[in-house]
């Protein structure tokens, strides 16, 4: 066993670890968080099935930054839902054997990495070129932008530029599934996304990738509008029924 | 037009996108509360010499206490969706008005000192220490956001900047640095019952005086009740009804309304406001402190329903908290508010707006309109931001936008909308809300109404508008006052009431 494949069997444990506790820590801490007051940003649904519908808009086709601004929109949304193909896509290096619908999806998936390129630079172009953006932009925005685009790019190029033997790639990932390590081939293109995702995975919880679990506790967009119908008291305040 | 000693923003009849100018509302702040003020609500009267390690503290507890606030500061990804949504900005191209860079002064102290990111890699997260100067500059921006919720029906994860504000307001208020008007006010309702510190008698007196003059213009001896036990309604109003311009004409309107449809109804001496400005400093204890009053006037009074007059962030409380704070409301299962909610008229909404009120009588045919009273005025409805973003009405989807709609058209026959992206839940505030309505502020009032006064605009000019109906006591002082700077009428504000005092049939034979 070499010491790469040692080396990134072991980052690859610390990150899966790292995201999965954080996110869990996340929510956790997000849902034991009480919510005191009924604040949907009106006009809300009036059942819970209007609410769940809401958030599916919000989350499917993200209702409101349509509403808002069309080209935060359009780069947005263009990169989100590319990345999710490309996600999807990649479900075939982790199973065996590889689920139909994903062999349906891998030519999208494969292109829909472009789409996630041009979707992060459009985003990117905005930080500097809006002077609104530019103003509210710090260091992590720009590195998360380049951390993003460094993973979707070296993608791009074992896909469509420099092939890596996906075979070997696979039974790596196989066997830090099933804890019985396999060789990681020594491609360097390779190694640059596995060290960016790994990195993507260890940020996300301390990072504002939170917004992906943050916004389904959003109490203005999760509230049902009942106010009126049902008394809504949270327990730090309950001491104020005399 | 008024003379000022800053530049009024011209109308263009739309309102364009600045680039930013930093720094160009930074010499706004209004005045500090004394220590009297202060301590009169329970806060420090002055800066505390701990300041720092009281502010980081206040900060923890509320992040504790308030989910909303947890996930805000974590989800923001500046995406700038929200940069070009607040009136504030559009006024006065201050970037520290940006509702996500208003956010930031917060967010930046949350990650250094709640983050692992902001207290090990500050520089790189935008993370600061809470300086005086952080602190001066939350006096500052947290006071130059009116809570309108506009941000937060842009942001794609709900991030208000209200509940931002309000736990700034907060925080600053823990450590000793209130507002001057806010918190005065506040100590005015402790106090007397009202926001204006009117004693029972000069209301008494005043509401005399108003009936006679209904009676004088109409002929019909149309009452003003006060403190009456037994009747079916509670009207809580904002004290502004009682004898501002034009928010008296509303008044009249409602007990006409009551009137014309025979239905028994009191005001309260004891409790004798609408407004809760407990929201404005985000401190749930003062909120609580002062909706108890109605609570206990309509236990004093016996009464079957309460209803609220126009005013917006009253209407926000009273819709959207009352239930929680006071149980005015259903669906309890506690004795708290069990006890208030067995003798309250389950047929009607717990708390109503007056609005509902008038729907619904006009629904059933229960009262009548001249629409032609009305031909002299060429119409148009400003939404207030706490009723369009903060409530509901009727129980439908979008009920707050419908209802006063109707009720104008109801009694009037022309009314024109103001462009689309500047009324229902996209309405601009009127530039005086949330605690702003004071004149130390008047530069960024006057700024923070541009959009409005553009959307206006454009409808004077396309339909000849020459009335702006609104149903909130502080956007009808507010354009009262800022209407002349824009050379527009003042008297160009109004009541929805107002226009249905003036069409109302009051002959019950008729």
């Amino acid at each position: 066993m070499s010491l790469l494949t040692i080396t990134f069997a072991l980052l690859f444990y610390l990150a899966t670890a790292i995201l999965i506790g954080g996110v869990a820590y996340k929510i956790y801490i997000y849902s034991s968080t009480p919510v005191p007051l009924k604040i949907p940003t009106m006009p809300a649904p009036l059942t819970t099935t209007g609410v769940v519908m809401r958030m599916g808009r919000e989350v499917v086709l993200f209702e409101s930054l349509f509403k808002s601004n069309k080209w935060i929109w359009i780069f947005g949304w263009m990169f989100h839902f590319s990345l999710l193909l490309v996600l999807l896509r990649h479900l075939r290096y982790f199973t065996q054997p590889v689920w139909s619908w994903v062999v349906l999806i891998q030519p999208f998936g494969r292109y829909a990495a472009f789409a996630m390129v041009a979707g992060l630079l459009g985003l990117w172009a905005r930080r500097f070129l809006v002077d609104r953006v530019r103003y509210i932009s710090t260091p992590s925005d720009h590195l998360m932008l380049a951390l993003l685009l460094g993973i979707g790019l070296s993608g791009v190029a074992m896909s469509f530029v420099s092939h890596v033997d996906i075979i070997d790639v696979k039974m790596f990932m196989l066997g830090l599934m099933m804890f019985h390590w396999q060789e990681l081939p020594p491609e360097p293109i390779l190694l640059v996304h596995l060290s960016l995702v790994a990195l993507l995975m260890i940020v996300f919880p301390i990072s504002k990738l939170l917004h992906a679990p943050g916004v389904f506790f959003s109490p203005t967009r999760n509230q049902v509008d009942d106010s009126r119908e049902v008394r809504h008291v949270a327990d730090w305040a309950v001491h104020f029924d005399q | 037009m008024a003379a000022s000693k800053f530049e009024v923003p011209e109308l263009k009849g739309y309102t364009v996108i600045p680039l930013l100018q930093k720094g160009a509302s930074a010499n706004i702040k209004s005045f500090l509360a004394n220590e009297k003020i202060q301590e009169d609500l329970g806060f420090p009267g002055e800066l505390v010499e701990d300041w720092h390690d009281k502010a980081i503290e206040k900060m923890g507890e509320l992040l504790g206490k308030y989910r909303g606030l947890r996930v805000f500061m974590d989800a923001c990804v500046h995406c700038g969706a929200c940069t070009d949504k607040c009136h504030y900005y559009l006024g006065t191209r201050d970037p520290k008005n940006m509702p996500v860079a208003r956010q930031d002064l917060m967010r930046q102290v949350y990650r250094r000192y709640f983050t692992f990111a902001g207290k090990y890699f500050p520089k790189l997260v935008g993370a600061r220490d809470l300086t005086r100067e952080v602190l001066d500059d939350w006096y500052s921006y947290y006071y130059q956001c009116s809570e309108c919720r506009r941000c937060s029906v842009y942001c794609p994860y709900g991030i208000d900047t209200a509940e931002v504000t309000m736990a700034g307001r907060e925080i600053l208020d823990s450590v000793g640095m209130g507002q001057k008007y806010t918190n005065e006010i506040l100590g005015k309702v402790h106090r007397i019952g009202n926001n204006l510190g009117l004693p029972g008698p000069a209301l008494t007196d005043t509401l005399e005086g108003l009936e006679e003059d209904i009676e004088a213009d109409t002929g019909f001896a149309v009452k003003l009740p006060i403190d009456i036990k037994g009747a079916e309604v509670l009207l809580i109003t904002p004290s502004a009804d009682f004898f501002s311009e034009p928010h008296v004409e509303s008044l009249i309107g409602y007990a006409k309304v009551f009137h014309a449809a025979g239905i028994s109804w009191t005001l309260s001496s004891m409790s004798s406001e609408a407004g809760n400005f407990g929201m404005f400093i985000g401190n749930y204890e003062q909120m609580h402190k002062v909706a108890l009053r109605i609570r206990q006037a309509a236990l004093e009074l016996g009464v079957k329903r309460i209803v609220v007059g126009e005013c917006g962030h009253a209407w926000r409380v009273a819709y959207s908290f009352w239930n929680t704070l006071i149980g005015v409301g259903a669906g309890a299962d506690d004795p708290f508010a069990k006890m208030l909610q067995k003798q309250l008229d389950p047929r009607y909404p717990q708390p109503a707006h007056i609005c509902e009120v008038t729907y619904d009588l006009l629904q059933q045919g229960a009262i009548k309109m001249d629409k032609e009273a009305n031909d002299h005025r060429i119409i148009t409805f400003h939404d207030s931001c706490n009723v369009a973003r903060g409530s509901n009405m009727g129980g439908i989807p979008g009920g707050q936008f419908i209802l006063p709609r109707e009720i104008i058209k109801s009694v009037a026959n022309h009314f024109y909308d103001m462009a689309p992206e500047t009324v229902f839940e996209g309405t601009f505030c009127c530039g005086g809300g949330g605690g702003l309505l004071t004149d130390d502020l008047m530069e960024l009032r006057v700024k923070g109404a541009m959009p409005r006064m553009n959307a206006l605009k454009s409808v004077v000019d396309a339909h000849q508008v020459n009335f702006m109906a609104t149903i909130c006591a502080i956007c009808k002082a507010q354009f009262t006052k800022v209407l002349p700077y824009y050379e527009f009428e003042m008297s160009m504000v109004g009541g929805v009431h107002q226009l249905v005092s003036s069409a109302i049939r009051l002959d019950p034979n008729k």
